[in-house]
């Protein structure tokens, strides 16, 4: 085995390492925690208000 | 103590190293572009140098570039990043003095680049010009902001770490490593600016153009991705288009952008097998950018109407359509056939402006817009009729630009190749210059026309900052609706 085909196994795991990715994105049991992660933008009003206040009082 | 314990329980923000980016993104815009468009100025009209060396055009486009890459793009970045982790890990960054280092620090580096570039000191290397001791602090700084950064997103409240994080993650590492590996140079005494790159011939040059496809793909691609990931969402007020998507987005593009430099060098000592690669590299390219884009633009299915109304929301979209454009622009030129046409021409000029000032300036000036109201504890910008005259401006600058420099390149480019029957060159260099005067001319109106907007957005900013000024009336036409 020479280092080429060390270079032609890579090509093969970075392929079958992208379409692993594809099936554990896309697989159903995730969809529910990734609905949740798309709404980290908008989950932390609270704190915003909080250190709006404290940067008005602070001048 | 009764203090710290209020602050342990009732956590805030830290908006002061933002609003201080925010505002430098601003001035380093405006500095950068107007010596943008003084040397296009002078591309037109050569006299503009004024026979000073410090105002020579070899000297004043790396000042140039590192102005808008490096201060106003760093400072939209930095800003942009810092706002973003502590959002949506809803925690406060881990040190108020490692991120006041990493403010001042870096403000540091652009003033020394700003010293140094017009005196003529220079690696000579594109987009890693400054000399070895600003090389060292833009290292400890850049290792600072990533303990910074790093440190924050480990001590998050969130389970998640938000897709807009990875992207600034993964720009954070991939510049560290890259600005460090192109930079290794040895110095020829240690009172002197002067270094010499530790690698030689080709292998310099395969490492510089990794290192400058990679400050395209990590510094303007990654970054301002992890910008569209927040703030296309919060000012569209909703959640982005595809979460999955962008998960496969991140890996696809972190995985095949690294590969793409050889592009740059087409046709040269570096061997064919290593163009090709990064030929097929670049065109596969066009794949993860076009599912980003397509994850940005139809974020706003169902709430295209706000774009009527919401000339933020355009700076942000519109961004991503220039987005597009120049990632399909990219992979077209580096095909081999077509780059021996457009390589050394102006085309290239055209597309790096395409995404410079289409994506990159156009998503972090339309970021800027939503972020400086709440940095400075306002309802809204001081008056939006400006920030839409603003979208206009760009707009219209960004177009002139690209178009003539398309007309110039391709001119360029058929005018080098045009042979007489007998083999003989049918045009000397000097008349393609000639004929790209033109050219020039348009691309200096484009350039100030966009130059112009950063000016309002400087008022624009000013007047939101001062407490006691109340923000415009929304206009009739955008109140409408």
């Amino acid at each position: 085995m020479d280092i080429n085909d060390l270079r032609g196994l890579s090509t093969a795991f970075l392929f079958f390492a992208f379409i692993g990715l594809c099936f554990w994105a896309y697989s159903s049991k995730r969809k529910k925690a990734f609905d949740e992660a798309a709404n980290l933008p908008f989950a932390d009003e609270e704190l915003n208000q909080r250190t709006l206040q404290e940067e008005s009082r602070n001048g | 103590m009764s203090e710290l314990n209020s602050a342990l329980e009732h956590p805030t923000y830290n908006y002061k190293v933002v609003r201080q980016f925010a505002v430098m993104t601003v001035v380093w815009g405006i500095v950068g572009m107007l010596v943008g468009v003084l040397i296009a100025a002078q591309l037109a009209w050569p006299a503009l140098n004024f026979d000073l060396p410090w105002l020579h055009f070899g000297r004043l486009r790396p000042l140039h570039t590192n102005a808008v890459i490096f201060a106003f793009g760093g400072s939209a970045l930095f800003a942009t990043s810092y706002y973003v982790v502590q959002r949506t890990c809803q925690v406060r960054l881990i040190s108020d003095k490692l991120a006041a280092i990493t403010f001042w620090g870096w403000q540091l580096v652009i003033v020394s680049a700003a010293i140094t570039l017009p005196l003529g000191l220079t690696t000579s290397k594109e987009y890693a010009e400054l000399e070895w001791p600003i090389d060292l602090l833009i290292t400890v700084v850049w290792v600072l902001y990533a303990i910074v950064f790093f440190g924050t997103i480990a001590r998050r409240k969130a389970d998640h770490i938000y897709v807009a994080n990875w992207f600034f993650g993964a720009f954070i590492i991939a510049v560290a490593v890259l600005h460090i590996i192109n930079s290794l140079e040895m110095p020829i005494a240690l009172n002197s600016f002067k270094s010499y790159s530790i690698y030689a011939g080709t292998v310099d040059a395969m490492v510089q153009w990794w290192y400058g496809h990679n400050a395209v793909g990590f510094f303007l691609t990654a970054g301002f991705l992890g910008m569209m990931y927040y703030f296309v969402p919060k000012q569209a007020e909703r959640p982005v288009y595809s979460y999955r998507l962008s998960i496969v987005h991140f890996w696809a593009l972190v995985a095949v952008y690294i590969w793409a430099g050889p592009h740059h060098l087409h046709y040269t000592a570096l061997p064919d097998w290593a163009q090709s690669l990064g030929m097929v590299m670049s065109l596969i390219l066009l794949a993860p950018s076009w599912g980003g884009m397509i994850n940005g633009m139809m974020t706003l299915s169902g709430a295209w109407h706000k774009l009527r109304t919401d000339p933020i929301l355009r700076f942000l979209v519109v961004s991503l359509s220039f987005y597009g454009m120049s990632t399909f622009e990219g992979p077209m030129m580096s095909i081999k056939t077509v780059n021996s046409l457009s390589h050394y021409t102006d085309w290239t000029i055209g597309h790096v402006h395409s995404g410079a000032l289409g994506w990159v300036a156009m998503i972090s000036i339309g970021s800027m817009y939503h972020l400086i109201p709440i940095l400075f504890g306002r309802e809204r910008m001081y008056s939006i009729s400006l920030i839409n005259a603003h979208f206009w401006m760009s707009t219209i600058g960004t177009v002139l630009y690209i178009a003539s420099m398309w007309v110039n390149g391709i001119l360029q480019g058929l005018m080098w190749r045009a042979y007489n029957q007998d083999g003989t060159l049918t045009y000397s260099f000097v008349e393609s210059v000639a004929a790209s005067y033109p050219g020039y001319v348009v691309r200096v109106i484009g350039g100030a026309i966009f130059f112009s907007g950063m000016l309002l957005m400087a008022y624009n900013l000013y007047m939101t900052s001062r407490k006691d000024i109340e923000p415009q009336a929304i206009p009739a036409a955008a109140s409408a609706a």
